[in-house]
């Protein structure tokens, strides 16, 4: 009898003896991304519940990730399948308002310019030593994107998801500390000083319906691979626009991307465990996160440079930085810059427009990257 | 493939492709402008976007 009642008293201690320091080093991660959503109020709708999911899956005996295990599932069938990702899109086009874009469509371009900070950090990830599909997963946080982070990298480099989904959305709420000093170095006083005029110039209900359908189709010809996200950003934009499905605009402005946000965030942090995140690999992928957010802001504006020139000063070359994904943010870092240097600047909705066009963008690099992989043999 | 042959690659087909879809783009956006523009009020349309 006391044996029996030992033995099961030992059972009550053997999570304590089964801690390892990696798993209480990744718990205190957790807790610092925790510390960073409430506290600092950085990505909160994310990093709160991936820093939980952090601290859940480095839990000894737990077993929460292995087979059959509750953060196992959300991972297998939400993230590995891609549908958390392509769900969470459609809230984002139902919240989004290509109007500005479609004011002056050729600022569509900056959110092209946006994006080359991928390609190029692409490029020196596969020098740092990454293999091709890592360092596609690598670039792909300079999309600035969290669901099109997550989407290409469970897809190529499922390993990697964790600190790839953490740089990702911990470098968007840091878009205001990162892009102004970029700004300030590449534009001079004069130019961060130009008015851009707002034009009276509308946008018919019709076009604004047949933005999303047309979009997708074109795009998705040209990059068949992007299908999933952009399909589902333009199908939550046309339930925006449409005007008549009042209830599914509802669902996907809120239920959809609340709950989703939330199982895709326990996902996320359940790849973090100890064995797979406190590796150097981490530190180069977070390094790498922010210098392709720094270069995707300096050729956003450089871009902007030249559009100022070409337009003969009509575009006020700090709106180039807004052609990042990372909405709204990236628009106000440029309002915001704009107003320091000329009280009468109001760029905030030219810079909205270069916004969606950056989220345009960042999903069309996607889809461009996974469909050349597919091509090349490799995904 | 060689490492610095899919990069480049990557960045030349991704750079000049991402370009050029979205400059294929703003041509169709000014189209669509164009073929449908705003009603006046003498027509009662739709409530154009400001």
């Amino acid at each position: 009898m006391a044996e029996t009642l030992l033995n099961s008293l030992s059972f009550l201690v053997t999570g304590f003896q089964a801690l390892t320091w990696g798993q209480a080093v990744m718990m205190l991660v957790g807790g610092f991304l925790i510390y960073l959503g409430i506290a600092k109020g950085y990505e909160p709708l994310l990093l709160l519940p991936i820093g939980f999911g952090a601290i859940l899956v480095n839990l000894p005996l737990a077993d929460l990730m292995e087979p059959g295990g509750l953060l196992h599932f959300f991972y297998k069938h939400g993230v590995l399948t891609e549908v958390f990702p392509c769900l969470i899109f459609v809230g984002i086009g139902a919240m989004t308002d290509f109007g500005p874009l479609l004011h002056r469509p050729v600022i569509l371009l900056l959110g092209a310019a946006g994006q080359f900070g991928i390609f190029l950090t692409l490029l020196l990830a596969l020098g740092l030593g990454f293999d091709q599909l890592e360092a596609m997963a690598v670039g792909i946080i300079g999309a600035c994107d969290g669901p099109t982070a997550i989407y290409v990298t469970s897809k190529y480099a499922p390993h990697l998801l964790g600190p790839v989904s953490v740089a990702a959305y911990s470098y968007m709420s840091l878009v205001p500390l990162v892009q102004p000093p970029i700004m300030r170095l590449l534009t001079t006083q004069r130019e961060r000083a130009i008015v851009m005029k707002t034009t009276k110039q509308q946008v018919s209900k019709r076009v604004l319906i047949l933005f999303p359908i047309v979009v997708t189709v074109i795009t998705c010809l040209i990059a068949p691979k992007g299908a999933p996200l952009m399909g589902m950003i333009m199908l939550g934009n046309l339930l925006r626009e449409s005007g008549v499905v009042g209830r599914l605009l509802q669902a996907a402005e809120n239920e959809i991307p609340n709950v989703v946000t939330l199982l895709l965030g326990i996902s996320i942090g359940a790849t973090m465990a100890a064995g797979q995140f406190l590796k150097l690999n981490t530190l180069l992928v977070l390094g790498l996160g922010l210098v392709a957010i720094v270069l995707d802001t300096a050729v956003g504006v450089l871009f902007g440079k030249l559009m100022c020139w070409l337009s003969r000063g009509a575009i006020n070359p700090l709106i180039g930085a807004a052609g990042i994904s990372a909405y709204p943010m990236a628009a106000r870092v440029a309002q915001v810059q704009g107003q320091k240097y000329n009280k009468r600047n109001y760029l905030l909705m030219h810079a909205m427009g270069a916004n969606t066009g950056g989220q345009i963008g960042s999903v069309m690099a996607a889809g461009i990257m996974l469909s050349v992989v597919q091509g090349m043999g490799l995904g | 493939m060689s490492k610095l042959d899919f990069g480049l690659t990557m960045c030349l087909v991704g750079m000049g492709g991402t370009l050029l879809s979205l400059w294929v783009l703003t041509l169709v956006m000014r189209a669509l402008k164009k073929v449908f523009p705003v009603r006046n009020a003498a027509h009662h349309g739709p409530e154009p976007r400001t």
